[in-house]
């Protein structure tokens, strides 16, 4: 890829844009109708078949997926691609423990690397950056999804992953890191761990911008970080099921995110009626993949709530731009850039016995860098003994269980029956005090 | 033969001990015993009192998490070593001990020691074999 990795389909017109959308919508049609169980029954059930997409107005034919379809076919029944096929898997965290599967071929890992490449770019990146990808690498898609498309940029990549801030310091400091990728707390987490280091001299970093995601955050959040760290933080987004980081991301006027169009098509919908609502409006995200080949994704409802803008960038793309997201239509939380979701906490509690009951309160909270995240959680009067090692026990218990299946670790206080507030006969679950607005 | 005694599980926050007093308070419940093991984030009360069984109901009606539990009350002469040479006896025969506590009688120079022991019978065995004095269940 060329230095100046400007991609002609960021500059299309809208004609030109939609032509291209519906050739690759009714091609992946066709292929997840042939290759997908579920999907044929689905359309079948819609009275749908391929041949009836002609074009991207035609998408509104095709039956939604949710997380929850993903997750029944664990592991691999979604995928269209052969296991043979499949070069790497990701997963994230669900709603019953099982983790969520994904899975890439070879074309799929260059489409990505190509993305996050092109989002770099927006950012100002190019192939004298020196790029400190700290978000996680593993399972999750963050790390090293953005450590491909900073190669394919031809960027010198520092793969530190997440924590050892220390070191990450160090090496920002040593290597001349011009951009961070992280999520935004960490970024925060690490502006503190400079003053407290005694980095008092800003000369020492090299650091020029930010590239963060992975959790909500608000443009007081930005404008935090970026005087804190003295750098322009830019927003990308994106979520494993549909690809992983580079979905969308801000270009250098940070005035909403490009959408990757020509890849993944956006459509916005009211929740409640599942009608599409123009895209100026505020609704809940949907995304289609058009030329994922591993596990093509038609119509995922992502929960997430945003809206578009629909006038052109200043910068000249054409891209569609997002709107930071600013909520979910469902009780996910995003904590510490992990997912989760109550369903998950109740279902831990139901399997510790008579000792605890399943009313319990989720209270988040951000101090400092770093999300809080706390559950209450009823005893039962069956339970209580009088020795505290018990009691410590069933705490830990908790404690563990909790963390093997949300994949974070939640401080445990056990509390007397009855003390969580109920109204209308419903609890009230989620204290969410972290205050992220649009 | 035994000791009734009550736990009751207190959150750490403020007031806590207070509401508790004030329940046995309006009950009419008389304190004879009382002590409270903690952590940082809760603590467990154990008590004894004039009423066990009027105790638990009110407490669990004004909320709290209640259970009672029965261990073993002897009684020691209150002098120098007066602890000691019951808990050598206990020690040989075995008995394994959770926790205790006790409290003097000054007008009678009687020490009262409420044991929690892993295993009530055995314990039992060695105090009846050493003619230890055990209390009865109303221990005021």
């Amino acid at each position: 890829m060329s230095q100046d990795c400007k991609d002609n389909l960021e500059y299309l017109s809208r004609e030109e844009m939609s032509n291209i959308q519906g050739e690759r919508l009714s091609k992946v049609v066709e292929k997840v109708y042939n290759n997908v169980e579920i999907y044929r029954k689905k359309m079948d059930e819609a009275g749908v078949k391929p041949c009836d997409i002609h074009t991207i107005k035609d998408i509104t034919k095709l039956p939604f997926t949710v997380k929850h379809d993903l997750r029944e076919s664990y592991p691999f029944n979604f995928f269209s691609a052969s296991k043979s096929d499949i070069v790497r898997v990701h997963a994230s965290s669900g709603t019953t423990g099982k983790l969520t599967v994904v899975g890439y071929t070879k074309s799929d890992i260059e489409m990505w690397a190509d993305m996050v490449a092109r989002c770099m770019v927006m950012t100002g990146c190019d192939n004298n950056s020196v790029v400190q990808d700290s978000f996680g690498y593993g399972l999750f898609t963050g790390g090293l999804g953005m450590h491909y498309g900073s190669e394919k940029l031809g960027a010198m990549t520092v793969p530190t992953s997440s924590g050892n801030t220390l070191r990450q310091l160090q090496l920002m400091c040593d290597f001349e890191a011009d951009t961070i990728c992280c999520t935004p707390s960490y970024a925060i987490f690490l502006a503190e761990s400079m003053k407290k280091e005694g980095y008092t001299d800003r000369s020492a970093f090299s650091l020029k911008r930010g590239i963060m995601g992975a959790e909500p955050w608000s443009e007081e959040m930005r404008h935090d970080i970026e005087k804190r760290l003295q750098i322009k933080a830019f927003d990308i987004y994106g979520l494993s099921e549909i690809m992983g980081p580079g979905v969308a991301c801000e270009c250098e006027m940070q005035e909403g995110l490009h959408f990757n169009e020509d890849h993944f098509y956006p459509e916005i919908i009211d929740p409640e009626t599942l009608e599409q609502v123009p895209f100026g409006e505020n609704g809940e995200l949907v995304i289609t993949t058009l030329t994922k080949e591993g596990i093509p994704i038609i119509r995922y409802r992502t929960r997430d709530i945003t809206s578009f803008k629909t006038e052109k960038c200043k910068c000249g793309r054409t891209l569609i731009r997002m709107n930071r997201i600013f909520g979910r239509s469902d009780d996910m939380l995003i904590i510490r850039g992990v997912n989760v979701f109550p369903s998950q906490i109740e279902s831990v509690l139901l399997n510790m016995g008579d000792s605890v009951t399943p009313h319990y309160q989720i209270v988040v909270d951000r101090i400092g860098a770093l999300d809080t995240f706390e559950i209450q959680v009823e005893m039962s009067d069956k339970l209580v003994g009088d020795n505290l090692s018990d009691i410590i026990s069933l705490q830990k218990a908790i404690d563990h269980d909790m963390t093997a299946n949300l994949g974070i670790s939640a401080k445990i206080t056990l509390v007397n029956p009855n003390v969580i507030s109920r109204s209308e006969g419903k609890a009230k679950r989620i204290i969410d005090m972290r205050n992220i607005k649009k | 033969m035994l000791v009734n005694q009550i736990a009751v599980f207190l959150e750490n926050r403020k007031g806590r001990v207070g509401d508790f007093a004030r329940v046995l308070a309006t009950n009419k419940i008389d304190l004879v015993s009382m002590s409270i093991a903690d952590t940082k984030e809760f603590g467990i009360l154990r008590a004894i009192t004039s009423d066990n069984n009027l105790a638990v109901k009110s407490l669990r009606e004004a909320g709290f998490t209640v259970t009672s539990s029965d261990l073993i009350g002897i009684e020691v002469e209150d002098r120098a070593g007066g602890l000691s040479s019951v808990l050598l006896l206990l020690d040989d025969g075995g008995v394994d001990i959770e926790y205790l506590y006790s409290y003097a009688k000054t007008e009678t120079n009687r020490a009262i020691i409420i044991l929690k022991v892993a295993n009530n019978e055995v314990a039992l065995e060695v105090i009846r074999k050493n003619n230890i004095k055990l209390l009865q269940n109303s221990i005021i």
